[in-house]
C-alpha cells in the first residue's frame, strides 16, 4: 500500500540527528510495550507481516505523528482488536470485561531464549528454478496494491542489475493475507542516476531485495 | 526536520508520554489477567535486548574477521553459520550478509519500509535510524548522511546502500584500521563502534583508545 512508512528519497525529512550514548530505552513504557508485543506474537498467532500491515496501514498523519514504540502498541492493539482478543471497551476500562478467547500457547520464561534462538526463518525449500540470474538486468514493476507489499515506491518502474539470489523467501504480500506462497528473493541494484535522475549521484549505487514476482526482464537490458 | 521541528517534536511526544503510559499498562493489566502474556517472561525479554545482545556482539565478529582469514572468508560466503559460531543467532538474524568496505568501496544499511535491523549482532536499532529523515535520506544521498554523522568520504569513493526490504538482514564490515598490527581480537574489539557496522561511521583509530 501507498503509505507514510514508504519513506525512501522522499524530500521533506532533514537531517539526520544522532543520539550520543542513546540508551536502549528511553522511558519504561518502552520496554513493556516492546516485550509485550513479542510475547503476544505466540498467542496471537499473526506473522511478521501482518504486523507490519497492522502498524503501517493507517493515515500518514496518525503514522508521522508518533513515535516508534507508539506504533508497534497501535499495530499490536490492531491486530488483538481484529481476532476478538481484547475489545475496545477493555482498553478503556483497563481491565478485562469479556471472558479470555482460548490460544494455542503462550511464552513462558522458560521458552524465551529457546524462541529467540530459533527465530522466524522464512527461506524455503525451492520447487522451481530461478527465473532469473545474476548479472541479469530487470525491471521492478510499476505496482501500488492496497495491501501490503515490500516494494518501495522509489524503486517502482526501475531498471537494475541482478547482485544476489537469496534462494525462495515467504513472499510478504500474500503472508500478510495469510498464504506463504514462496517466492524466489534477489538483491536488485540500482545507479544513482537510474532512480534519482541527472542530478543523482553517480557513485552511489543502491539495492533492494525484490521478490520475482516484482520484477520483469529489462526489455532495454545492456 | 529541522532542528527546531526535532525538538518540537520531543515536546509532543513528553506530553503524550502519560497517556501512553497509562494505554500501555491497562493493555499489560488486561493481557496478563486473560492469560495470554507471562510477567516474567516480559521480564526476561527486555532484560535480553537491553542487556545481552548488542553491537558488542557485532565488534566480536568483526574483531574475528580481522584477525582470522578462515573465519573472514566463510562470514563473508554466509553470514549466519559463521556469525552463529560465536554463538549469535536467532530473531531479526535468520538470514545475515556481511558486506566488506574497501579503499574504493562503502557500505550503508538502511530500511525504508520499517526498521529491519541484525539483532543478534547489533541489538535493537537506535531511534534515528528508524526515524523519517535516515530512512528517506539514506538511499538517495548517503553522502548527505555520513556529513550528519560528521564525516565524508573522499570523491572516488562508491557507495553501496543496502535497503532491507526483504528478511536478509546486512552487516557492515569495515576496514582494519591501519596502525593495529598485532593487536589482540580483544583489543580489536574496542575500535569497532556500530555505526561502523551500519556504515553510517567508521571504526575508531589507535590514539582513540587508551
Amino acid at each position: 500500500m501507498e503509505g507514510a512508512h514508504d519513506m525512501g528519497g522522499v524530500p521533506w525529512s532533514g537531517p539526520v540527528v544522532p543520539e550520543p550514548n542513546e540508551p536502549m530505552f528511553h522511558a519504561e513504557w518502552e520496554r513493556r510495550a516492546f516485550a509485550i508485543t513479542l510475547a503476544m506474537g505466540m498467542p496471537g498467532g499473526w506473522n511478521i507481516d501482518m504486523s507490519r500491515f497492522a502498524r503501517e496501514n493507517r493515515p500518514p498523519q496518525e503514522y508521522l505523528g508518533m513515535s516508534y514504540y507508539q506504533i508497534w502498541l497501535a499495530g499490536l492493539e490492531r491486530l488483538m482488536l481484529e481476532r476478538g482478543l481484547i475489545a475496545a471497551d477493555e482498553i478503556a476500562a483497563g481491565k478485562p470485561l469479556h471472558p479470555t478467547k482460548p490460544v494455542a500457547r503462550t511464552l513462558t520464561p522458560d521458552d524465551v531464549a529457546k524462541v529467540l534462538h530459533r527465530g522466524g526463518p522464512t527461506e524455503r525449500e525451492a520447487t522451481r528454478p530461478a527465473l532469473f540470474a545474476v548479472g541479469d538486468r530487470v525491471r521492478t514493476k510499476m505496482m501500488d496494491p492496497p495491501t501490503h507489499t515490500r516494494l518501495p515506491r522509489y524503486v517502482r518502474d526501475h531498471v537494475g542489475t541482478v547482485e544476489m539470489l537469496h534462494g525462495v523467501h515467504v513472499f510478504p504480500d500474500s503472508n500478510s493475507l495469510g498464504n506463504e506462497s514462496p517466492q524466489w528473493l534477489y538483491t536488485v541494484t540500482f545507479d544513482g542516476r537510474e532512480l534519482w535522475g541527472p542530478d543523482g549521484d553517480a557513485s552511489v549505487k543502491t539495492s533492494v531485495d525484490a521478490w520475482e514476482s516484482y520484477l520483469e526482464p529489462a526489455s532495454d537490458a545492456g | 526536520m529541522t532542528g527546531h521541528d526535532h525538538h518540537h517534536h520531543h515536546d509532543h511526544e513528553h506530553s503524550e508520554l502519560s497517556e501512553t503510559e497509562l494505554r500501555v499498562r491497562a493493555l499489560e493489566t488486561i493481557l496478563t489477567e486473560k492469560g495470554y502474556i507471562d510477567p516474567a517472561a516480559l521480564g526476561l525479554l527486555i532484560d535480553t535486548y537491553e542487556t545481552k545482545v548488542g553491537p558488542r556482539n557485532g565488534a566480536r565478529v568483526v574483531a574475528r574477521a580481522w584477525t582470522d582469514p578462515a573465519f573472514r572468508a566463510r562470514l563473508l560466503k554466509d553470514g549466519s553459520p559463521a556469525i552463529a559460531e560465536l554463538g549469535y543467532a536467532g530473531r531479526q538474524g535468520e538470514h545475515i550478509v556481511v558486506v566488506e568496505n574497501t579503499p574504493r568501496l562503502h557500505n550503508m544499511v538502511v530500511c525504508t519500509l520499517c526498521s529491519c535491523y541484525p539483532w543478534p549482532v547489533l541489538g535493537l536499532p537506535p531511534v534515528w535510524y528508524k526515524s523519517a529523515p535516515y530512512r528517506s535520506k539514506a538511499v538517495k544521498d548517503p553522502r548527505g548522511v555520513l556529513q550528519d554523522f560528521g564525516f565524508g568520504l573522499p570523491e572516488g569513493i562508491e557507495i553501496r546502500v543496502w535497503d532491507s526490504t526483504a528478511e536478509i538482514r546486512y552487516l557492515v564490515l569495515p576496514m582494519r584500521p591501519a596502525g593495529t598490527d598485532g593487536w589482540s581480537e580483544e583489543r580489536l574489539e574496542a575500535l569497532v563502534t556500530r555505526d561502523s557496522m551500519i556504515g553510517t561511521g567508521l571504526p575508531k583509530q589507535p590514539h582513540e583508545i587508551a
